[in-house]
């Protein structure tokens, strides 16, 4: 029989535009059981699917696509959790529009399969029934500190664990998940998930230590005294500033410092919960990233009348997620393009109230092949404001490089390792941000995955 | 969560409570602080650490009751338990033979010295300290102070206690009597911390303040705690907090400090508001 060919996607469903603008409630409803089968159906089934090829992870998507399309929802589970242990976390996160869904084939002809939606669907599916820990190797005696609880770190923990290995997760903040938890906000990333799967993590067999800022409370030769192997994963979690005057005006953020604020700290019910965070009538934020749209989208739920995001290419340039320009735009944010902030001016009690820009123009592809912004001497754009976020991106924490003088680091603090994920110091792994820079969430659980089998081998070997 | 296992009524708002921490205890280190959340729904603050007993496992944490995280960690008592403390944060203060050293506390800042100025002793220092207070109540910590200083000098603003007056009044006569210091050590408000930083360095002596800038994480991860040294900014939790008082612009750090100025007293009203409610 010959399969019909269905181009258009199976619509997703999303909260009211006036819901989104009050609250933080999750915005993508996800597929029902009905919509999940229609769009799997749409599957050409390729049998050489590049699909697989451009996952970080190389989830066997038809397979699981297919086993949807029969309704086979367990098997089709256990089909990602071959390759991926959080599937409700990359349904939502990862930018399948410039992975898996990119090279889809029927993306020649009309819309890719929603592949993301269908992984977040399976995902979904595994919360709803309740995640349930797998049988994990008999203990190897081997003990294995694994700093940080974002994306790496998560699946490293995961990974040694159910070879068998004791795990115990080091968390500077005082609560798990790194940037999922203090980074995506909730309407993009529920944080009751995140929380599903630290449960599961803990369920394995994994200790998780919060308050533990490693290279002050232990550095990594004392954590070498008590475990086999110690792995950094701690992420690029420190803003970076534009360096321009009248940065540290009072009303202007770090994209983190303010989503910190309301993603771990809940300054969204301030006064319920104690710490404050201050938006006024007309946000600036700066940048062109997810974080960018993240944070412009919060400032909206906290009240603003206007949201602004600055940006110095045009839109095409953006490194944002298509979905989320898309669903900032519906909610409401406006964008200045080919515009750099040059200056914030502020009023005589230190608050910023402008912030100046210079216009700029597109000159010839950089380094990541997008064409480079070029100030128009000249120009200026002044933009009133009562609150600033700061989004263009964030360095590596120099905290454990710092302690730690053994370890090899590059100029930007990130950390030298082998194409294996070993470090300079024996028994020291490292991955994710930490090594690459700030990346993207898919990344790091991939290179989390492949640096948990080195260390594996490393532990089995030595044995 | 972590328990009180001692607490001690210092002035009428300041409180010293000695919590079991043992991870924290064996490595902290004066000049050092931890990052408290006194509760689920509480805010992330620094405090310094005044002191550590590695065998016991405990530190000593002082604080005076200002807004509601202070007020709500003031509330606790001995058995009760603080919901998270981190650290030990920051980097601790560089401790050497420098000669004379000269330790300025003010208000509750002088319970920050005290640790380093003991550390300051034992490396063999000749230590002069000054320690002040709005008024004779509000001095803490004298004892202590005096048994770990060669010279001890006292101020308050209205002159209940010691001499009537800054302790930077005390400076200025150190330094013009001719005495030679080789460091001075100063941690208190910020506007004291500026004024010593101005006394001193027509006299190119070398000055560290303890800034206590607004706080997150206290890890490197926010930059709420950015302040510009020598034109440079950085940030105190994890380039700091002590930093040379010569280069810190005190004006920006004053006016950050006013940040949430409106939004303290709001939370403080409300939380002020529950607490009696409470007890009626």
């Amino acid at each position: 029989m010959k399969r019909e060919i269905v181009k258009k996607a199976v619509p997703i469903r999303k909260l009211s535009i006036e819901e989104r603008r009050t609250t933080f409630k999750e915005v993508v409803l996800g597929y029902s059981e009905e919509e999940a089968i229609a769009e799997a159906k749409r599957c050409l089934q390729c049998s050489n699917p590049p699909c697989v090829k451009a996952c970080p992870l190389h989830i066997d998507i038809p397979g699981f696509i297919k086993l949807i399309a029969e309704g086979k929802f367990d098997e089709a589970l256990a089909k990602v959790k071959e390759k991926n242990e959080f599937p409700a976390i990359t349904g939502r996160v990862c930018p399948q529009e410039l992975l898996c869904q990119k090279v889809c084939t029927l993306g020649k002809i009309g819309d890719p399969v929603s592949i993301g939606k269908l992984e977040r669907f399976i995902g979904d599916y595994e919360l709803k029934r309740g995640l349930r820990a797998p049988k994990v190797k008999a203990k190897s005696g081997k003990k294995v500190a694994v700093i940080g609880s974002g994306p790496a770190g998560l699946m490293v923990a995961v990974e040694l664990a159910k070879l068998g290995h004791k795990v115990t997760i080091f968390e500077a903040l005082h609560k798990p998940g790194g940037v999922l938890t203090y980074g995506v906000p909730n309407f993009r990333l529920p944080k009751d998930v995140v929380e599903a799967y630290i449960n599961y993590v803990k369920d394995l067999g994994v200790e998780i230590k919060v308050d533990s800022v490693i290279g002050r409370l232990y550095t990594i030769d004392e954590l070498l005294k008590v475990y086999d192997a110690v792995f950094i994963g701690t992420g690029a979690g420190t803003p970076k500033f534009l360096g321009v005057p009248g940065e540290n005006l009072n009303g202007i953020y770090s994209a983190n410092e303010f989503l910190i604020r309301v993603n771990l700290m809940k300054a969204n019910e301030f006064p319920n919960y104690d710490t404050p965070i201050k938006v006024g009538e007309r946000v600036a934020v700066i940048g062109g990233g997810n974080v960018a749209m993240d944070a412009a989208r919060v400032a909206l739920r906290l009240g603003a009348k206007e949201v602004t995001v600055i940006y110095r290419r045009t839109e095409a340039e953006m490194p944002a997620r298509r979905e989320e320009i898309e669903n900032a735009k519906e909610e409401g944010v406006k964008f200045v393009f080919l515009a750099q902030p040059v200056e914030f001016i502020g009023d005589e009690s230190g608050w910023v109230k402008k912030v100046k820009c210079v216009r700029m123009k597109l000159g010839e592809p950089d380094e990541t092949g997008r064409r480079r912004p070029i100030p128009i001497p000249g120009s200026e754009l002044l933009v009133d404001v009562d609150t600033v976020v700061i989004a263009i991106g964030a360095r590596v924490n120099p905290l454990i490089q710092r302690t730690c003088p053994g370890l090899e680091v590059r100029r930007d603090g990130t950390i030298v390792t082998d194409e294996r994920g070993r470090t300079s110091i024996k028994r020291v792994y490292a991955a994710g941000d930490v090594v690459t820079g700030a990346a993207t969430v898919i990344e790091a659980l991939a290179a989390g995955r492949e640096v948990a089998e080195t260390i594996h081998e490393d532990l089995t070997k030595s044995a | 969560m972590f328990k009180i296992v001692k607490k001690r009524t210092l002035a009428p708002i300041i409180k010293e409570i000695e919590v079991e921490v043992p991870e924290i205890a064996r490595k902290a280190k004066p000049g050092q602080f931890v990052i408290v959340r006194v509760d689920e729904r509480g805010e992330r603050i620094p405090l310094t650490i005044v002191d550590y007993d590695r065998c016991r496992g405990i530190i000593t944490l002082v604080f005076q009751e200002v807004g509601t995280s202070t007020k709500k960690l003031g509330r606790l008592n001995e058995g009760d338990y603080i919901a998270d403390i981190v650290g030990p944060l920051g980097n601790p203060t560089e401790l050497k033979r420098y000669g004379t050293v000269v330790c300025i506390g003010g208000g509750v800042g002088i319970s920050a010295i005290y640790p380093v100025a003991r550390a300051l002793k034992e490396y063999g220092n000749y230590v002069i300290s000054i320690i002040g207070a709005r008024t004779s109540e509000l001095l803490i910590l004298e004892d202590e102070v005096r048994s770990v200083s060669n010279e001890l000098y006292i101020t308050t603003d209205d002159g209940s206690k010691g001499r009537k007056g800054f302790t930077t009044d005390v400076l200025k006569d150190l330094i013009a009597e001719g005495r030679h210091i080789d460091l001075v050590y100063a941690v208190g408000p910020t506007i004291m911390m500026k004024v010593v930083a101005d006394v001193t360095r027509p006299y190119k002596i070398k000055t560290i303040v303890s800034l206590n800038p607004i706080m997150v994480d206290g890890s490197g991860m926010c930059g709420a705690c950015r302040v510009r040294i020598g034109g440079q900014v950085k940030f105190a939790c994890i380039d700091g907090p002590e930093f040379d008082a010569h280069l810190v612009d005190f004006d920006e750090l004053l006016a950050r400090l006013r940040m949430y100025k409106e939004e303290e007293k709001l939370s403080l009203e409300l939380y002020e508001k529950r607490v009696k409610a409470h007890e009626t």
